[in-house]
């Protein structure tokens, strides 16, 4: 345990190092697929080989006669469902085909490679139907959606942005795309799942981001009970939103498992992890800025055209970010949608604010060197009184003062603004800055605090430590909360008999668990106030439900703020284009653990390190799939590409969020940070770009041309 | 489930019995693609045989001042090995700039030339692909290609040879000893690789059996400036969107000596015979490696989306050169 915060009332905020950290690098933490059962079986999933169509037949016999091979699921024989909220979980239902790597047999063997060996001898035949799976801005079938899913609506419009962008002195009016983008955590989405015998109880261990939802899923999906289903995410390797929703290997593993009667493993293999398990949708922006020749914003326009699948509609809502970042009188913010046939989207780091800022935050530099105007006081200049979409007020916003900060620290001031200015032999040196911005969202959510005999105490959450340091910080909490030393309080969570709890997503799950937790513990303080002597055998404790509380609307407009600086050097030679350093500062409340937190942060910079310069996935237009399907290809960045990187905080005191004072830190980080990268290779070069990633054939090109 | 057999071979006769005597076997050596490729289904061996640990695992200069590298040395040895950094830079750099540490330390000298493509669609079962199943088309053709060849292509193959290591060799003027039935014979690295033509799935001029046992780089006791540059998308483990090796003596401003060879541009590691015969004798300065390289990459056919490819090679090669002259000169 760590040194530090082992005084009462201090745990807050301390560096503590996180608890599991030993299991994880000794190796003893088991993820989802290390629970070996007896009688464990392994099943593997056989993915469709059109993009569009229906199978006509599906030949299982080759499959069956290889030794070890337990069944073949297809349409034809798997478990009946109930019709699922979510669409994606609907496998093995039907022969329709929406997209290629759709799931459309599985095998289950008493080995994993029995199981592959059964998959690959699997005759699928198909009737394929012609696919389109190309976003264009001007597709035919692009429709305007009643609302982005996530609460927030489709277009907002204040004033008369056209005519206002039309008698602007200074216009800026670009096209921004973004390319597909893949989660790809650390470890593959798996499952293991377990009917006790009689088919009464279900047990499963999955790689999840919430097993609340995955057990209330599962109960819907093979009607049963709740409380006859257990769901276990004790170490979860990564998600950065792609286990935010429970994906089809739960559903794969409990249908084989009711099927065979033995516990099942699916591992899914990563290269299926493209078409099963979301992505970030692809997103055309076309952004319309208007400006006086002093850079105060007159019109604002945000239009974002983004596709879908034909399983369900996810929309990612990318101009969101600019209902909240600049003052304009006139604005319009839009989503579009097309429904094609390609894997179903879904949440990534950051959904909406990752790719919305990045073309915002590019285009407000745009307009910077338009006005030649510092592009830190231009976004100075624009700071709104109240949040510009709903004219709340902010419950605070320090964003300025991370623009301030950041620029301090990174020497901003003694920049040449020129672009193409600073040469070292071949390479071009230039720098960069970009906004950040993240909701402050929160969810419902119970706990339990109890006081041992011995003195020590015990927080009970179904909360998910996705790597982030969750057992960690919710021991912080709860230790500050009873006035305790660190050491005195353990955490259980990572599973649904616990005391029940909302994701770990949206940057919430720290504020939705932290409240209960607190809430739980403070009652729990109380009772022993009233207690003489220590706690009877089985302790004392106490509950903390914030159903009312939590979810209570909020008269403020919330969100965390930041701002992002970096310095590249692009090569002339090859086009290369490296981040010598990153700088980033953030205003997101109270900062709960400063190590964890720096982890989240520096994460997020590196993620947008790796969307502004290496990360994409290709849309293979002839077989309706994604090229990239391994992390050979798929170029996530290496430490090879992270040279310099600096996180810090501004603290913010801010009664108006939750008994911590904190906001959500595990997305900021990536919002806004490709836009500083590639307005720092706009400073480099004097080329702008509007296509990330900016790989060397783009940049070679460019610099030629 | 699908099984195979292993054995270990402890010399290089006994390797080859085992593999004559085992219809459908591979050599194994670090294993760092071929058992990625059984994983996947697209190598499926009936045998292995183990010549990872055959004593082929030595650097040792030769009398007439050559060095010998031993089939099973492993990259990281390789790029690290004192001799191989004094008197073959470029060997050395495109070792280093190839895939990972990890993996450097795994893979093998044999094992990296004989290593295959990274065209995803001869890695995806579900798609054509002429040289993981003859006869069922290029997916790559009409597909996402990118990264594949502009050089030497046909229409049945655009997969690119995914070494560095070969390219440097390639360029030094290395030879491949192989040991097989009718006993040991050496090929140039530079003819070892094959264009695809109609033949995509036969990659190398190796016969069945036959097994490598080494490489022999010329002597350079003297000294020869040489460097390998490599573009790519991200700053480590990545394959090249296009690379270079470059041997370049310069005497009296005039080229006296000239090696040189592209990497990610072909089937295999692209000799650039005719930019050396344009260099050779001719003078040393940029303009002049310039006009060399336009005569070699003139015969560039760039697909839909890999043009990009001819003037980053260029760029590359021109850099390397003008930096060996100045280098030499200096």
């Amino acid at each position: 345990m760590a040194p530090t915060g082992t005084s009462p009332g201090t745990s807050l905020g301390a560096p503590a190092e996180r608890r599991e950290g030993r299991l994880k690098v000794t190796g003893a933490a088991r993820y989802a697929a290390e629970h070996p059962m007896p009688g464990r079986a392994h099943a593997r999933p056989v993915p469709a080989a059109v993009a569009r169509g229906r199978v006509t037949a599906v030949d299982a016999s080759a499959a069956l006669a290889v030794p070890g091979v337990l069944a073949v699921l297809t349409h034809e024989n798997a478990p009946r469902l109930a019709d699922p909220e979510d669409a994606t979980l609907a496998v093995l239902q039907d022969p329709d085909v929406p997209h290629r790597g759709w799931f459309v047999a599985l095998v289950v063997a008493e080995t994993l490679e029995a199981a592959r060996a059964g998959a690959a001898a699997v005759r699928v035949e198909y009737a394929e139907e012609a696919h389109d799976v190309i976003l264009t801005a001007d597709h035919p079938r692009a429709y305007e959606p009643e609302d982005t899913g996530s609460g927030q609506p489709a277009v907002r419009e204040h004033g008369h942005p056209a005519s206002a962008f039309g008698s602007a002195e200074v216009r800026v009016d670009v096209a921004y795309e973004v390319p597909p983008l893949h989660n790809h955590p650390m470890e593959p989405h798996t499952s293991t799942a377990h009917w006790d015998r009689g088919r009464k109880r279900l047990t499963v261990h999955t790689s999840s981001q919430g097993g609340t939802t995955v057990r209330d899923t599962l109960a819907a999906l093979f009607g049963l009970p709740g409380d006859r289903i257990t769901v276990v995410a004790d170490h979860v390797g990564g998600g950065f939103g792609s286990k935010g929703t429970p994906r089809p290997d739960v559903v794969l593993a409990t249908m084989a498992s009711l099927h065979t009667g033995r516990p099942v493993t699916v591992a899914l293999p990563r290269r299926f992890l493209p078409a099963v398990v979301g992505h970030r949708a692809p997103t055309l922006h076309r952004i319309r800025l208007g400006a006086t020749a002093d850079g105060r914003l007159t019109s604002l326009t945000h239009e974002v055209t983004t596709h879908t699948s034909r399983v369900k509609e996810f929309v990612e809502p990318a101009a969101v970010p600019a209902r909240v970042m600049y003052a304009a009188p006139h604005s319009r913010t839009a989503h579009r949608v097309v429904r094609l046939d390609v894997p179903t989207p879904s949440w990534m780091r950051a959904p909406g604010e990752a790719p919305g800022m990045y073309a915002l935050e590019s285009a407000v530099d745009e307009l910077a060197t338009g006005l030649g105007m510092d592009p830190v006081e231009l976004r100075v200049r624009n700071e709104p009184a109240r949040e510009p979409d709903t004219g709340k007020p902010f419950s605070s916003r320090h964003l300025v003062e991370c623009l301030r900060e950041g620029a301090r620290r990174f020497g901003w001031a003694e920049r040449d603004p020129r672009p193409r200015s600073r040469a070292e032999g071949p390479l071009l040196i230039g720098t960069g800055v970009a906004a950040a911005t993240y909701p402050v969202q929160v969810a419902p959510s119970t706990a339990e605090a109890r006081a041992l005999p011995d003195g020590s105490f015990v927080v009970r959450i179904n909360a998910t430590d996705i790597g982030t340091g969750a057992r960690t910080v919710l021991a912080q909490v709860a230790a500050d909360s009873l006035g305790v030393a660190l050491e005195r309080v353990r955490t259980e969570v990572g599973s649904s008999d616990l005391p029940s709890a909302p994701l770990a997503g949206g940057s919430s799950g720290t504020a939705s668990w932290g409240w209960a937790v607190h809430e739980a513990c403070v009652r729990l303080a109380a009772r022993l106030a009233d207690h003489a002597g220590p706690p009877p055998g089985t302790g004392l404790s106490a509950r903390a439900d914030t159903a009312g509380q939590a979810d209570a609307e909020s008269s403020y407009a919330r969100h965390a703020f930041g701002a992002h600086f970096a310095e590249v050097a692009v090569d002339t030679v090859t086009g290369e284009v490296r981040v010598r350093r990153m700088l980033g500062v953030f205003a997101a409340g109270r900062i709960l653990n400063a190590r964890t937190a720096r982890s989240q942060f520096v994460g997020g910079m590196t993620m947008g390190l790796g969307m502004a310069l290496t990360e994409g996935s290709t849309m293979d237009a002839a077989f309706g799939d994604f090229a990239e399907s391994d992390l050979a290809s798929y170029h996530v960045p290496v430490n090879a590409d992270v040279p310099e990187i600096e996180a810090h905080w501004i603290e913010e005191a801010d009664t108006h969020l939750n008994p911590m004072g904190s906001k959500g830190i595990g997305e900021i980080g990536i919002v806004g940070s490709a836009a500083a990268v590639g307005n720092a290779v706009h400073h480099a070069t004097g080329v702008r770009f509007r296509e990330p990633p900016l790989t060397p054939d783009k940049v070679l090109s460019a610099l030629a041309g | 489930m699908r099984s195979f057999g292993y054995v270990r071979a402890t010399s290089v006769e006994e390797a080859a019995e085992a593999f004559a005597a085992r219809p459908g076997a591979r050599y194994l050596g670090g294993g760092t693609n071929l058992v990625d490729l059984m994983k996947l289904g697209v190598e499926r061996p009936d045998a292995l045989v183990d010549v990872s640990r055959l004593p082929l695992d030595r650097v040792e200069e030769l009398p007439d001042g050559s060095l010998r590298v031993g089939a099973t040395v492993r990259n990281s040895d390789l790029a690290a090995h004192p001799l191989v950094r004094d008197r073959y830079p470029a060997l050395s750099q495109a070792l280093l700039a190839g895939a990972s540490g990890q993996l450097r330390n795994a893979a093998t000298t044999g094992g990296n030339l004989l290593q295959r493509t990274r065209c995803p669609y001869f890695q995806d079962l579900s798609k054509p692909c002429n040289k993981r199943e003859p006869g069922t088309g290029c997916g790559a053709r009409d597909g996402v290609h990118r990264d594949h060849a502009v050089l030497g292509w046909s229409e049945q193959c655009i997969a690119t040879h995914p070494s560095d290591m070969a390219v440097a060799l390639a360029a030094l003027d290395a030879r491949v000893e192989l040991y097989g039935d009718e006993g040991a014979r050496d090929v140039p690295v530079a003819e070892f690789h094959r264009l695809p033509g109609n033949h995509p799935e036969r990659e190398t001029v190796i016969r069945a059996g036959e097994l490598i046992t080494g490489v022999v780089l010329p002597a350079a006791t003297g000294g020869v400036p040489s460097a390998y540059r490599k573009a790519r998308d991200r700053a480590s483990y990545a394959f090249a969107l296009a690379s270079v090796a470059a041997v370049l003596r310069v005497s009296d401003g005039a080229v006296a000596q000239a090696g040189l060879a592209f990497g990610a541009l072909a089937h295999r590691p692209w000799r650039a015979v005719r930019a050396e015969e344009a260099l050779l004798g001719g003078p040393a300065t940029t303009e002049a490696f310039a006009r060399a390289v336009d005569a070699e990459l003139a015969a560039a056919r760039p697909l839909r989306d890999n043009a990009y490819k001819v003037p980053l090679a260029r760029a590359l090669a021109v850099d390397v050169l003008t930096r060996l002259a100045r280098a030499g000169t200096g």
